[in-house]
């Protein structure tokens, strides 16, 4: 494999134990490695996007332990002893997350470059508030970029699965 | 992409000031990343091996001690805009925190590693500035506090010793009649003017502190302009409030780039200084 060969003899290796998607990993990588080129290429699991590569755009953001980062600028050894979410990790046997299903219903997205990261931030932000202003919403959900939708469907689309998640909690 | 480097990961504020000696400017420590793994995916800076201080214990979070908040350096933005001492004590400073960037960035970036790194167009130095914050800086035999205005040096440069760490940062808590307020504006993803203001409201304003940021280099303390309005009543203060506006404007050493024209951003600072003024009346 071409990532076997690039490996050195004297590089650092360094032993990650994770949960990814509600399973085990473990993992070796080296310091420099970024989460994003792990979970992408030696995880096969390709929803979260480089595409910005600072910090602005939110195509790579994976959430651990809960909480979105950017997958792009986090070295990969971070998720030591950590429970990372990916896009492919949300639908639950077979069966779409509400929020999954309210994109689809409200048109939440076109090209669906942005849609990972945007699903993976509002589930962050409807664990954490379940019934956000959309003041709120707008503020938490700044840093994801769409340049498709002009926003206003995704924002419905957050707001609709915010209300059926509410309805399903009771 | 980054170029490889190698890990260390001490325990301790001495075994960190010790790599730090050891290594020199082939290492640098690395906290939350969110300024430094940039840097480096862009080439602009280059380490053999990185410092990661987040296994030092005790450094991380909030707490009052005796009359200052003490945060400790490795407190990530996220967990200061959610800090109930924050809440109760620097409302201000939990206000920009809660500004700061995007979620994904307050999540990871840490307050020790923006002052740090004194990258210009940051939010924290300023406000810092205008509240008094004291810096706590170590190495394995010494402490040493530099106030937050001797700190802040120059773009990308602050006034640690090779071998030192930022260790705690130290705000005085406000008095009962103690005001303050932080605005910025910008149109890019980084602010082009930040201005800060804190004072004692006991009928005349006094103890005024006022510190402009991201327009030029690294924010600074205006003390011409915290003078005209020291001890005056708040309408007199009111009243001068774009004569201070305008000495700050010239003060911040604004320079003319894609966040602005050094004309604009002076500009700019006057409008911000009058309205966190008056934000910090109401």
């Amino acid at each position: 494999m071409a990532k076997a060969m690039t490996k050195r003899s004297d590089a650092q290796s360094i032993p990650v134990s994770f949960t990814l998607n509600g399973r085990l990993q473990e993992i070796e990588v080296e310091p420099h490695e970024l989460l994003l080129d792990v979970v992408r290429e030696q995880l096969g699991l390709t929803g979260a996007k480089r595409s910005c590569d600072v910090q602005v755009c939110g195509a790579c953001t994976l959430l651990v332990d809960g909480r979105p980062v950017s997958a792009c600028t986090t070295l990969a050894f971070e998720v030591r002893g950590r429970s990372v979410l990916t896009i492919e990790g949300l639908a639950q046997d077979g069966k779409l997350h509400p929020l999954q299903e309210a994109f689809i219903e409200h048109g939440g997205f076109q090209c669906g470059f942005c849609t990972p990261g945007m699903i993976l931030a509002a589930k962050a932000l409807l664990d954490e508030n379940p019934d956000p202003s959309e003041a709120q919403l707008k503020h938490f959900m700044h840093g994801n970029i769409c340049r498709c939708t002009g926003y206003k469907k995704i924002i419905e689309s957050i707001m609709a699965a915010a209300k059926k998640m509410r309805g399903q909690a009771r | 992409m980054l170029r490889r480097f190698r890990l260390e990961e001490p325990e301790s504020v001495a075994e960190v000031s010790e790599l730090l000696g050891r290594f020199g400017e082939s290492a640098k420590i690395y906290a939350g990343g969110t300024e430094l793994l940039l840097a480096m995916k862009e080439g602009l800076v280059q380490y053999e091996r990185l410092i990661n201080v987040k296994k030092l214990t005790g450094l991380s979070g909030v707490k009052l001690a005796g009359a200052a908040v003490e945060v400790g350096a490795l407190s990530t933005h996220h967990q200061l805009e959610d800090s109930p001492v924050l809440k109760e004590k620097l409302p201000a400073l939990v206000k920009l925190e809660q500004n700061v960037a995007n979620v994904r960035v307050r999540q990871a970036g840490t307050l020790g590693g923006n002052l740090c790194f004194a990258e210009p167009h940051a939010d924290p130095g300023t406000l810092l500035i205008a509240l008094g914050a004291k810096m706590v800086a170590e190495k394995a035999s010494s402490k040493r506090e530099i106030a937050a205005e001797d700190f802040l040096v120059d773009a990308y440069e602050t006034a640690l010793e090779p071998d030192e760490v930022l260790t705690k940062i130290h705000v005085p808590v406000p008095a009962a009649s103690g005001r303050s307020a932080y605005l910025k504006f910008g149109y890019l993803e980084r602010p082009s003017v930040g201005v800060a203001v804190a004072f004692n409201l006991n009928g005349a304003v006094s103890g005024v502190r006022i510190a402009v940021g991201c327009a030029g280099p690294a924010p600074r303390r205006v003390p011409e302009a915290e003078a005209l309005l020291e001890g005056k009543s708040r309408d007199e203060a009111l009243g001068r409030i774009a004569e201070a506006g305008a000495i700050a404007g010239k003060a911040s050493q604004a320079i003319s780039d894609l966040h602005g024209s050094q004309e604009y951003k002076e500009h700019i600072v006057g409008v911000l200084l009058k309205r966190a003024f008056q934000s910090a009346l109401s």
